[in-house]
């Protein structure tokens, strides 16, 4: 995308945001969906519109998207197949204490 | 006014207050006046904001504003039915019998405009409210009950509107233009928020102190300029407290009513 068309683009409508809850202490943020908003203040108060009306959390995050770098699908087989048959990385062969959640 | 699941502790006919068998269902009783005062109020800001659905700007602010209305109909809710039948006092009334502020009546407008009348209102509307929830427990009506439960809802009206005023007001030449033109346009309907409501145990010149500083720092902050002159000498001889209306608010009304008046007791 051209510079010209780009600043045409942002004009035109809003940049996206995209938005993680914390559903609630202890537990990390999850990506939940994104918004559009003119800016930061305004995207967590549309992300808290949005995400938490039903009282999905008690902290947000809003990013904008275009910070996020993605891995490619193109690159899925090099990047994640090899982890695929080294079942030793998982932890079972460890026994969960009692009362551990969140593991 | 069934049916709405977001409505937070209104519960149909659930408060006390409407006595069985009264003709004026306790409506004259100076509590009462005071709960329908402040359900008025709520009951229509929450129509004029219903309004935008479909039609915002964005999306996200299309949601934003009919959260913002859900909220202040379920504060309508509860306190209308602390006087009466809530659908009875919402939907068959007529136009006189209405005791909301002239602010909340006043048309969307553009965007501004329904901006800054949130403004002006959300102000007055949490510190009202937290006003009557500081009162000492023993001391505690229903209307003050609600108001303690619903000061933070009006807390983020009141933020919602004074982001989008510093965006307005500091935003472009159009905007700022825009934002000007109702801050002055409502101004005089400001006036009114202070008229003292029988029963509430208020300090109305306090309010009015500590609603003119926090407006006047918002519009600073947003480069807009402060109305000058008196907002309440032109509203000393009456208002939307006591049932006078602005033309604007028969149509609300209609709109409001409509549905109920030609299908009496539908339902979903």
């Amino acid at each position: 995308m051209s510079e010209t068309s780009r600043q045409h683009r942002a004009r035109a409508e809003w940049p996206l945001w995209e938005v993680f809850v914390r559903s609630r202490r202890g537990l990390s943020h999850t990506h939940v969906g994104s918004v559009h908003a003119p800016d930061a203040a305004l995207a967590l108060r549309n992300a808290r519109d949005l995400y938490t009306r039903r009282s999905e959390g008690v902290s947000l995050w809003v990013v904008p998207a275009e910070q996020i770098t993605a891995s490619s699908p193109d690159e899925k087989d090099p990047f994640f197949e090899p982890a695929a048959d080294k079942a030793y990385r998982h932890p079972t062969f460890y026994e969960v204490p009692e009362g551990v959640r969140n593991l | 006014m069934s049916g709405t699941h977001d409505v937070p502790g209104g519960v149909p006919g659930g408060a006390p207050g409407g006595v069985p068998g009264d003709p004026h269902g306790g409506r004259d009783r100076p509590g009462h006046r005071a709960a329908l005062a402040l359900g008025d109020d709520a009951l229509v800001l929450a129509q004029r904001l219903g309004e935008w659905a479909g039609h915002a700007p964005e999306l996200e602010e299309d949601v934003a504003l009919a959260n913002i209305a859900l909220d202040l109909l379920g504060q309508a809710r509860t306190l209308l039915s602390l006087v009466d039948d809530e659908d009875k006092l919402a939907y068959l009334r007529e136009e006189r019998e209405f005791r909301n502020v002239q602010l909340v009546e006043q048309p969307n407008g553009d965007f501004a405009q329904t901006i800054i009348r949130q403004l002006y209102f959300s102000v007055y509307q949490e510190l009202l409210y937290g006003q009557l929830a500081g009162c000492r427990p023993e001391d505690a009506t229903p209307v003050a009950a609600l108001a303690a439960k619903a000061v933070k809802e009006t807390a983020y009206h009141r933020d919602h509107a004074e982001q989008w005023t510093l965006r307005l007001g500091d935003g472009t030449e159009e905007s700022h233009r825009r934002a000007q033109r109702t801050v002055d346009g409502l101004w005089r309907y400001t006036g009114e928020l202070f008229q003292p409501i029988e029963g509430l145990d208020i300090d109305w010149d306090n309010l009015r102190a500590t609603w003119t500083t926090s407006v006047r720092a918002v519009l600073e902050q947003a480069t807009l300029r402060v109305p000058e002159g008196s907002q309440g000498a032109v509203w000393a001889a009456g208002g939307g407290r006591q049932g006078v209306h602005t033309e604007p608010f028969g149509r609300l009304l209609a709109e409001l009513q409509y549905l109920h008046r030609s299908h009496p007791e539908a339902s979903w």
